[in-house]
């Protein structure tokens, strides 16, 4: 793996730094400190803006008329486009666009036409309904979801938990287990309508986060033509196992861009900052503390890029990903807890970005597989067969 | 947590006398108790729960009653109490402003 960055990365990593410093980090000052959005026109010129720097849709793949971003720079960017406030959760409040549901690429053509290319085009919005109140970690297991032909239609009951963005999404995709007896082999993924009669969403669940809230979905007879059911009946898990694998790594950027601003507003104040006549930089408590946060950003980082150079070769990345996982969300939640502590009181304060920072960061060892799942994939991978 | 706002409405007066500096969410209500506004105080407002309520019921004088709850979750439980409230009764409260919302079909109904 090469560690120096073309010209091509330079520049375009270049450019949305600028983004970040000259478009977004002002535009936080007005905003609550727990936003999540922008206000529309805004949102509307910084969108023109990325569109202009050919860098809309960066998750969408160059024959869907996507800019052609391989997933190492893209990586790299996702550590610039997290280096804010909002960052973690809404990286530069998705001026950049976004693919939507990356399942959907094979998906067949007439489920291409009605849900994704309208979702490309902006006009309707998705949603990933994996999670139930029976567990996340373990779908093969944990999905007590029921699908039940009927005719030509499947009749799903049962319900989600933890499942983002499904309140505001046109349609879905709902895991729900076609065969009790066979296990991670049983589950299918259907696209299901949001305004379809027994589709319903019962609340929102309230959490560290105060804006970008989870849902709690129900489903009461819900009918699903078998038209949409994506990837073939039976097939779910291979599905949901591989968007597990390949979130792992833009997740894990995230968090080490919001580490590296963190660390960069420390090394700023530790010097200005007296304490006993005394800069704080002067102190070897708080060397040591930039010292860690720095071996922790690096280790993650380059953790991260390997994942990522894994996965653009084509090779095997699944104990990558879950290491950079792992690592990123760890070492982002220890660097961010060290700056607080420098910061003193105005850390946790809501004047500055880092109690933010610190509650999402903390969800992050949660979120797409806990740390203890990333560890045990990581396990069975190094004993292999031995495991079994 | 309740989906829907269950505590007791308060007169405006014997409310404000209660309110400090928190961050929350809050309901006014018109004399008939039906609900005409609902506002949070988040990380910018001065004074939290006490000045944003203040601030409301000089915009909205015929306010007669108020109610509260103390949250760190002030902006997803904003944006839920609105989204009940346009279940349970179609639109949005009288004074609220436009705000980019979800759908919710929560259980039960508003007298339950």
């Amino acid at each position: 793996m090469d560690l120096n960055l073309t010209e091509e990365q330079d520049l375009i990593i270049g450019m949305v730094r600028r983004f970040v410093r000259e478009e977004i980090l002002p535009l936080e000052m007005y905003l609550d400190p727990d936003a999540d959005e922008l206000p529309e026109t805004e949102r509307l010129r910084l969108i023109e803006k990325t569109k202009a720097m050919g860098l809309y849709g960066l998750d969408i793949p160059p024959e869907y008329g996507g800019p052609d971003i391989d997933l190492v720079t893209r990586t790299l960017l996702a550590v610039e486009m997290s280096q804010h406030r909002a960052g973690l959760y809404a990286p530069c409040y998705g001026t950049f666009g976004g693919a939507g549901l990356a399942q959907l690429f094979e998906a067949t053509d007439a489920q291409k036409e009605k849900y994704l290319y309208p979702t490309l085009r902006g006009e309707k919005r998705g949603f990933f309904g994996l999670s139930e109140p029976s567990g996340g970690s373990d779908p093969a297991r944990a999905i007590q979801t029921k699908a039940v032909q009927d005719g030509d239609d499947w009749v799903i009951n049962g319900g989600k938990l933890w499942i983002s963005s499904a309140d505001k999404a046109d349609f879905g995709l709902v895991f729900a287990r076609t065969d009790a007896d066979k296990g991670r082999n049983g589950v299918t993924c259907f696209i299901v309508d949001t305004d379809a009669p027994g589709f319903h969403v019962r609340r929102i669940v309230h959490t560290l986060r105060s804006a970008h809230y989870a849902t709690e979905l129900q489903f009461e007879d819900l009918r699903v033509p078998k038209e949409n059911i994506l990837g073939g009946l039976n097939k779910g898990f291979a599905i949901a196992n591989d968007r597990l694998t390949r979130q792992r790594i833009p997740y894990a950027a995230g968090c080490i861009g919001v580490a590296i601003k963190a660390q960069e507003m420390a090394l700023e104040y530790v010097p200005q900052r007296e304490t006993f006549g005394a800069p704080l930089s002067t102190r070897q408590s708080i060397q040591w503390m930039l010292v860690d946060n720095d071996m922790d950003i690096k280790q993650s980082l380059w953790i991260t890029l390997e994942a990522a150079h894994k996965a653009q070769q084509g090779e095997e990345f699944r104990k990558e990903a879950a290491m950079a996982k792992l690592a990123a969300t760890e070492a982002g939640g220890r660097v961010v807890d060290r700056c607080m502590q420098m910061y003193g009181g105005l850390g946790v304060a809501k004047d500055l970005p880092f109690e933010r920072w610190f509650r999402e960061m903390r969800i992050r060892r949660i979120g797409e597989g806990p740390s203890e799942v990333q560890r045990h994939v990581i396990a069975r991978e190094l004993l292999g067969s031995s495991l079994r | 947590m309740a989906v829907r706002f269950d505590k007791p409405w308060i007169a405006i007066a014997d409310g404000l006398s209660q309110l400090r500096g928190q961050m929350g969410v809050f309901q006014l209500a018109g004399e008939a108790q039906q609900v005409i506004f609902v506002g949070y105080a988040g990380g910018l407002s001065l004074h939290g729960l006490k000045g944003e309520v203040n601030q409301a019921i000089k915009d909205y004088s015929h306010a007669k009653f108020l109610r509260y709850e103390i949250t760190t979750s002030y902006l997803s439980r904003y944006k839920e109490i609105l989204m009940v409230h346009k279940a349970d009764f179609g639109e949005l409260p009288e004074h609220s402003p436009e705000v980019k919302l979800g759908r919710l079909s929560p259980a039960g109904s508003p007298a339950s």
